[in-house]
């Protein structure tokens, strides 16, 4: 611990014209008690050298909230210290020279109700180009059960999805059409269908699949529908294909959305590229007209991966729960996105509980209340496989959407053989779990049973058998060290 | 063709031991079970009719209750969709945990997707059990009425 005792300086030091240390502006108190109402921060901080960690926390809460680099007079016609972010706890972490973890506490007056918009432009508007610091990263946010209150949360939740589906009891499954881009709009439906009435519930739109000019908007919607109908048709299952109405401006993005519902698509999908805003008038027109709201996170590993810069994803899925979607990816552990089993069964309780305890060997660094505001259905995707299910099942439980788009579209009898694998897969391990045996142990063998029945399964297992990604996660508890899964 | 409505159906139709061990693991967690049976497999047809009450407090060791309920349900409605339905009333869930198929009518004629061509090419969709074509009742049953 490298916690000293609060710095006091004079009121009329205070107050002098010129740069003062952060930490002896008030921005620094140990003996500060975090109130219920606070938002609490951890931050790990890299301080440049030469720069006390102390001081490089205060600089951090300071310009966090309402500091600049001088001293202002104008703070004095404010009740100040009440608007000023605290830094109260600051502390070194284990095995990482350099790095300080440090706690901040933010009046929860400094914040809109109700608007992602506004918090994230305060906690991670200003200082992340601090020159002070050599790197710098948003851990883990604590939002009070005060502020929770203030958004509509997702427009469904996990509940009144499965409700709405008509699907209990086992992992949803989806894919993603590929090739992701060229396919003109009659043969990109064909996927959607082939797909669809092969077992799976849900095909996918991918993020960079907008208005291209090989296939507008309005013309896959209408094939991917006739391709959704169809598969209805012929398994009296409800199916569905996220549409993506991310487009230039909100304009163009509700128009879409107002196609979708129009053609009686379940669900839309949009990428985190568009925006906080963008992203929280979507969830309220998702609730407003009764439609699933998909979020591709697109883009968010330009600043989430990096273990000592920038925001980690369990902050991100906490302002995506608070703004409101129904589905968000969030890792697949075995795939071949980057994800250490630890961080992401961190991710996937604060999408699916409704109280997520602190948990350092999963990176929560605060518990989490979410007052009952719905919970957010996982999506896992990319390079995953019905060869893996027993492992998808074990770590990532039944509340989740498993995306298989090679794992489907790339099955050697075909998209519709691809996807029966798939289901027969996923549910043959729910099975056996239910029946208490350990199916992580005995996964393969499970597999290969139900394989006698489906040659649409014996031919996946054949064909993906050794692959595996097997890559150290650069995202990882500091508590703990765990292996990457292959 | 085969409706794959419930967790189970892309597998083979459960035994009377499978289906037990599943009511088992339901039981085991404290979920209550109920029956329920239809001819309108209309995956939009939220409400089935219900085979008495849900079975609420029973013991893992009770199973055979349960499995007694789909028996005599199939006993009764023998060319009809039977699920098995076990519900978590747990705060945050309150809703389905885990439903699948118990019975099936021996021959599913399946769903005829309708279409109405609108404006500017958007075409409205319809789907359509061809079981409803008959009155209920009737629905599985072969051309004189007669059940197999």
């Amino acid at each position: 611990m490298t916690t000293t005792p609060t710095t006091t300086v004079s009121p009329k030091d205070r107050w002098a014209s010129g740069v003062a240390p952060y930490a002896e502006m008030g921005y620094y108190d140990a003996d500060y008690e975090p109130k219920d109402t606070d938002i609490l921060c951890a931050f790990r901080i890299t301080p440049q050298p030469g720069v006390d960690p102390i001081e490089a926390a205060a600089a951090v809460a300071g310009e966090s909230s309402t500091a600049t680099w001088t001293v202002v007079w104008t703070d004095r016609l404010t009740a100040h210290e009440h608007y000023q972010a605290k830094a109260y706890d600051v502390s070194s972490v284990p095995g990482r020279d350099g790095e300080y973890l440090a706690k901040i506490a933010y009046d929860i007056d400094l914040f809109e109700e109700g608007s992602i918009a506004n918090l994230t432009s305060s906690i991670i508007g200003n200082v992340f180009g601090f020159k002070a610091l050599a790197a710098l990263r948003l851990e883990d946010m604590r939002i009070p059960k005060h502020y929770v209150k203030t958004f509509q949360g997702p427009p469904h939740g996990i509940v009144m999805e499965r409700e709405y589906l008509d699907k209990f009891g086992r992992p949803l499954l989806g894919a993603t059409v590929k090739p992701k881009l060229g396919l003109s709009a009659k043969n990109y439906g064909r996927v959607v269908y082939e797909a669809l009435r092969g077992g799976l519930d849900f095909t996918k739109d991918d993020e960079n699949i907008n208005s291209q000019p090989f296939m507008r908007w309005r013309d896959r919607y209408l094939y991917s529908m006739e391709g959704v109908t169809r598969a209805a048709a012929t398994s009296g299952e409800v199916k569905g294909h996220y549409m993506n109405v991310t487009a230039a401006t909100m304009e163009d993005m509700y128009e879409r959305a107002e196609f979708a519902k129009e053609l009686g698509s379940v669900i839309i999908m949009m990428d985190l590229t568009v925006g906080w805003t963008a992203m929280q008038s979507m969830s309220k027109w998702a609730r407003r007209n009764g439609v699933i709201l998909h979020l591709h996170r697109a883009g968010h590993g330009t600043y989430t991966r990096q273990k000592n810069h920038g925001v980690s994803f369990r902050v991100i899925a906490k302002w995506c729960r608070l703004l409101g979607v129904d589905h968000i990816h969030a890792g697949t552990v075995v795939g071949k996105l980057e994800g250490d089993p630890a961080m992401i069964k961190g991710y996937y309780d604060i999408l699916r509980l409704d109280h997520v305890p602190e948990n350092l060997e999963t990176g929560v660094y605060f518990d989490q209340d979410w007052m009952s505001l719905p919970a957010v259905m996982p999506v896992a995707s990319g390079g995953i496989h019905a060869g893996q299910m027993h492992q998808l099942l074990s770590y990532l439980g039944e509340d989740v959407v498993l995306q298989f788009g090679g794992g489907t579209i790339g099955h050697p009898m075909g998209i519709a053989a691809g996807a029966t694998a798939n289901r027969v897969a996923v549910e043959a391990m729910i099975q056996a779990r239910n029946e208490g045996r350990d199916y992580y142990q005995e996964g393969p063998d499970i597999l290969a049973h139900a394989a006698r029945g489906c040659p649409e399964l014996d031919a996946a297992l054949e064909v993906w058998k050794d692959i595996t990604f097997d890559f150290q996660s650069t995202d990882t508890p500091d508590y703990v060290v765990t292996p990457s899964v292959g | 063709m085969r409706v794959t409505q419930g967790a189970f159906s892309f597998l083979p139709d459960f035994t009377d031991e499978q289906i037990t061990a599943q009511i088992r693991y339901a039981l085991d967690h404290g979920w209550s079970m109920s029956v329920e049976y239809t001819d309108d497999p209309h995956p939009r047809n939220s409400y089935w009719e219900m085979w008495g009450q849900p079975m609420f407090d029973l013991h893992p060791e009770e199973s055979d209750v349960v499995l007694r309920e789909v028996r005599a349900c199939r006993e009764a409605h023998p060319l009809e969709y039977i699920k098995l339905i076990a519900y978590d009333s747990t705060l945050g869930r309150q809703t389905t945990a885990l439903s699948f198929l118990v019975n099936r009518p021996e021959h599913e004629p399946g769903f005829r997707a309708d279409r109405m061509e609108t404006h500017d090419r958007v075409v409205r969709y319809r789907l359509h059990p061809y079981a409803l074509d008959k009155p209920s009742g009737t629905r599985y049953q072969d051309g004189n009425g007669a059940r197999p």
